[in-house]
């Protein structure tokens, strides 16, 4: 049995943009273990007089990086600690930090597939570990991202998810975006719905793992239209983020 | 009796957290609260749905004869409008807030009281509930509450009805409310059996039980 | 049930982990009201209000509750006929 989990200091070594309001922070563990794809590091902040704030981010990056972790966070414009992360941390600063955290949404190799995602917004976080996971196994399950954002600008991973879909036959990347679309856009144009869930299940093929991944309505819609088109309940497993996206 | 502080808090560089200055009205804030402009919503469980031709609302216990009011009834009750201050465990505190409801006096004119009541225990659909002491609901103090800011009360703040205790922390106001029962003895509710402080006032910061 | 408020139990993870001293998500239990026998993860969580509440996906009766106050921690298993625990 792992020890119990313990609150640990983390270093600031890089920060990234990854589109306008997403940000990737890398943290240098003095006391890393090893994750899971799907896992997530509860990160808490404290005021100078005893305030504590307290959020959950999933790990983005694979636990062949040893060391270190990547958090992918989205800036929430009236949060508490997102904006924290964005306004002010620079690389050098330190953020109190507690995990690897999560046994029931993680995903492995080990579990086979095929693999059926379905992301909202920055729930593509954690589904984005399980892709880079995947892409450095050696038995590769089909798998089908289904991936929801509001503009071409805002599409988290992008460009990596394109080359990752480019090279790799076993894996199929769904995209719509539902506010507006560039010109020539071939993807889907509006919110994840029952015909988009068939088309992922018939890429995905027979008895799909389930991870669904974002806002909690658009995750509670998700999760209901697959089971109704025929995925076995106790195969779907979802990570709601709350009402904002 | 030497006090140790046994953590080492490591503080966040350039974090300030909410705001808390609370500027010139600051009197009315209790301690350990701050000031929000908006209205948080907090629950334990699922939005009730229900609808109104069903809703109901009684009153049990020790009383003569229970009473049970249907929605029209209830509605029809010598209903005001009120202003209050309302104050949440979580530290939120929220000025002049406006409600349109019946006094908790009218509601419990209706029924004969038996003498040795002497706490409540409110319920809700849902099955939240929270307990108490039944003068603390008596003179003006608690009111049902079915309209928030001139229109219908929202579900997710309580709607159709509410009760709001405004003197006592918000986690007392019990939301959806379905029903009050009058008792001999104390039964704590939903957070009272699970460390809040059985009263909950917050001028006297009131809020955990055996801490 | 579209309420926006929800969360998987997910979100208490780390909360749960810290006070049973394992990862409890993967955990089974079994629903004391109506019997649902599940993971720990496919509980509702409820995280906005004095404390957490953890209700079954089945029949959203409460299975656990967790309370914080500064000096302690309560948590009301009542609502679960058991918890499971794998070993090693």
């Amino acid at each position: 049995m792992p020890e119990p989990l313990a609150w640990q200091i983390s270093t600031v070594t890089a920060i990234r943009a990854e589109t306008p309001e997403v940000s990737s922070f890398t943290l240098k563990l003095p006391s890393w273990r090893a994750h899971r794809a799907g896992q997530h590091y509860d990160v808490r902040l404290t005021a100078l007089d005893g305030y504590q704030a307290q959020r959950s981010y999933s790990i983005a990056s694979p636990p062949s990086r040893t060391g270190e972790v990547d958090l992918t966070i989205e800036k929430i414009a009236d949060g508490e600690v997102s904006p924290y992360f964005h306004d002010t941390l620079q690389v050098g600063d330190r953020v109190e930090v507690r995990g690897p955290i999560g046994g029931y949404f993680v995903w492995e190799p080990a579990l086979g597939g095929p693999l059926l995602l379905v992301a909202g917004g920055s729930g593509v976080v954690p589904l984005m570990a399980m892709l880079r996971e995947r892409a450095a196994a050696d038995a590769k399950p089909p798998a089908v991202l289904l991936h929801s954002s509001r503009t071409f600008e805002d599409v988290i991973y992008r460009d990596e998810l394109a080359t990752l879909a480019d090279g790799d036959a076993g894996l199929r990347v769904i995209q719509t975006l539902t506010r507006s679309q560039p010109p020539g856009w071939t993807g889907y144009d509006r919110r994840i719905d029952r015909p988009m869930l068939a088309e992922a299940i018939a890429a995905a093929g027979a008895s799909p793992l389930v991870y669904i991944c974002g806002p909690t309505l658009l995750v509670e819609a998700a999760a209901n239209g697959l089971v109704e088109l025929g995925v076995p309940p106790a195969q779907v497993r979802t990570e709601r983020f709350g009402p904002t996206s | 009796m030497l006090r140790v502080d046994m953590t080492d808090r490591f503080i966040s560089r350039g974090f300030v957290g909410r705001a808390k200055d609370a500027g010139d009205k600051a009197g009315r804030v209790p301690p350990g609260q701050y000031l929000t402009e908006g209205f948080p919503v907090l629950s334990a469980g699922p939005t009730p749905q229900v609808p109104l031709e069903s809703w109901e609302f009684t009153v049990t216990g020790l009383v003569k004869a229970p009473v049970r009011w249907s929605w029209r009834e209830f509605t029809a009750l010598p209903s005001r409008d009120w202003t209050v201050d309302i104050s949440c465990v979580t530290k939120w505190t929220k000025l002049d807030t406006r409600w349109n409801g019946v006094s908790l006096d009218d509601v419990l004119a209706a029924v004969e009281i038996d003498p040795r009541a002497r706490f409540v225990t409110a319920q809700s659909y849902g099955g939240y509930t929270t307990n108490l002491p039944l003068t603390d609901l008596l003179n003006n103090q608690a009111f049902v509450a079915w309209q928030y800011d001139g229109a219908p009360l929202e579900p997710a703040h309580g709607g159709p009805a509410r009760l709001v205790v405004p003197h006592l922390y918000l986690w007392k106001s019990a939301k959806w409310v379905r029903g009050l029962q009058l008792r001999e003895d104390d039964e704590p509710g939903f957070w009272e059996s699970l460390g809040y402080h059985n009263r909950g006032d917050p001028w006297r910061e009131e809020r955990y039980s055996g801490d | 049930m579209d309420d926006p408020l929800v969360l998987d139990a997910n979100a208490v993870a780390g909360d749960l982990a810290e006070l049973f001293g394992f990862e409890m998500t993967a955990a089974g239990h079994r629903c004391a009201h109506c019997g649902n026998v599940g993971q720990m993860g496919t509980l509702l969580a409820w995280t906005q209000g004095p404390g957490i509440t953890l209700r079954c996906c089945i029949c959203r009766d409460v299975v656990l509750r967790i309370v914080r106050t500064p000096a302690r921690t309560l948590i009301d298993v009542s609502g679960a006929a058991y918890i499971e625990v794998r070993r090693g």
